[in-house]
């Protein structure tokens, strides 16, 4: 199979549509050919490849044989020959006409050639024989389906638990309690919620189907997550953070108070227990918010400042 | 219509004993021709095609190959049948077809 490179396509070079006839297909060559003729434009060394283009086209589409064969994909503009586009299975498959590859195929009265053998109506029989055949002697049932239904909740929601209220698409509602702790993309099954069963009148709910409900989390503005921890970034002071201090800092049951140790570098992880989900832990992360106006004083002190255990954070750092 | 040779050249690693050895287990069935030699129609290609994906992209070990055609041979005939069934339901008076939705929707 030779594999070339893109070309051009012969009717955009032409000009002409599809479905133009051999007459205007010639017409569009001349005129074409004319503007482009190498020797009516000795100054444009471009002209000599526009014309070979048009020639190229002009002749794969004057050639009725050749010209279907482009157009069905065969060939390219070059007129290789071109991979054939890849048939799927599929487009087989559900040919009822095609029976080769059908199960159990050997042992069918009409195999042979195709026509009339689409298909068995035997086929239907068994199929439907349960849902048809004994419909008197037996009262046919069969259990709903399970509906899916999926339901955005807070954060906050998530950690504490919650009941929320879904409206079904036909017209139902539901209170879904949603357990604290719940996780992002899990799955609530409320047994007994989803679709009626086939030959169920009764408010026999053994035959519904489940209500799923798959549960997604809303990002929360400041809280973060990480299994059953609870991580937060809290913005400190720089007198705080040199200082140390006690804080009120925010939980998801509310606001508790933290001591901040003095020289608290920035980053430094803070840890409140069993603040998190489940038993989890908060976890507290500093961040050291300088002043955002002029501090002259501030930055007078540091200009005159000699530490007494002069440090370089950046020791280690260096690569060689 | 391609003979066995030309269908190995559609890919590049594909042994022509590897090819003969899904015709031996009927995985792929082309027409025998007169002369000893096969003949694969479009759908034997598609279908060659599809257990080369399936052995080579999808790493479907040989014996689970069979399971997997014989599991997609069985959907597609209950997809014809239920074609079937569908165009035999459409062709009904309105009322009978009517009848017929509400089973389904009960």
């Amino acid at each position: 199979m030779v594999k070339s490179q893109t070309a051009k396509d012969p009717y955009d070079i032409l000009g002409v549509t599809r479905k133009a006839t051999a007459d205007e297909i010639r017409a569009a060559y001349r005129k074409l050919a004319k503007l482009h003729h190498p020797d009516l434009n000795p100054g444009k060394p471009d002209a000599e490849a526009a014309f070979k283009e048009l020639t190229a086209a002009n002749a794969l589409l004057s050639d009725p044989e050749q010209r279907t064969r482009f157009d069905s994909g065969e060939i390219d503009a070059h007129g290789n020959e071109r991979a054939p586009e890849r048939d799927f299975y599929r487009d087989f498959g559900d040919d009822v006409r095609q029976t080769k590859y059908r199960p159990d195929q050997r042992y069918r009265a009409s195999q042979g050639n195709g026509a009339g053998q689409d298909f068995d109506p035997a086929d239907l029989d068994s199929i439907f024989a349960q849902a048809f055949a004994d419909h008197d002697a037996r009262r046919f049932k069969t259990p709903g389906a399970d509906a899916y239904y999926s339901l955005r909740i807070s954060f906050l929601d998530a950690v504490n638990g919650a009941t929320r209220r879904v409206s079904l698409p036909d017209g139902r509602t539901l209170d879904v309690s949603v357990p604290a702790g719940v996780k992002d993309g899990q799955v609530l099954r409320l047994k007994g919620q989803g679709r009626q069963g086939y030959g169920d009148d009764t408010a026999d709910t053994s035959l519904k189907g489940d209500a799923l409900i798959t549960i997604t989390i809303a990002p929360h503005p400041f809280f973060h997550r990480d299994g059953n921890d609870v991580l937060l970034e809290l913005p400190v002071t720089l007198k705080e953070a040199v200082l140390g201090a006690k804080v009120e800092v925010p939980t998801p049951k509310g606001m508790v108070s933290l001591q901040i140790p003095p020289n608290s570098s920035s980053g430094s992880r803070l840890r409140l227990k069993g603040r998190g989900i489940a038993g989890g832990h908060q976890y507290v992360t500093l961040k050291l918010m300088l002043p955002t106006e002029a501090e002259p004083e501030l930055a007078q002190f540091l200009e005159t400042w000699i530490p007494r255990h002069p440090v370089d954070p950046r020791k280690g750092m260096v690569t060689t | 219509m391609m003979e066995l040779n030309a269908v190995i050249t559609l890919f590049p690693d594909l042994a022509t004993d590897e090819l003969a050895e899904w015709i031996e287990r009927r995985w792929v069935q082309p027409e025998l021709g007169n002369v000893d030699i096969w003949i694969f129609h479009p759908v034997d290609v598609a279908r060659v095609q599809l257990i080369y994906d399936l052995r080579r992209t999808l790493d479907t070990p040989m014996e689970t190959v069979p399971l997997v055609l014989s599991l997609l041979d069985q959907i597609y005939d209950l997809r014809c049948t239920l074609k079937s069934l569908t165009q035999a339901v459409a062709a009904q008076p309105a009322e009978v077809l009517a009848a017929v939705l509400d089973a389904l929707k009960a």
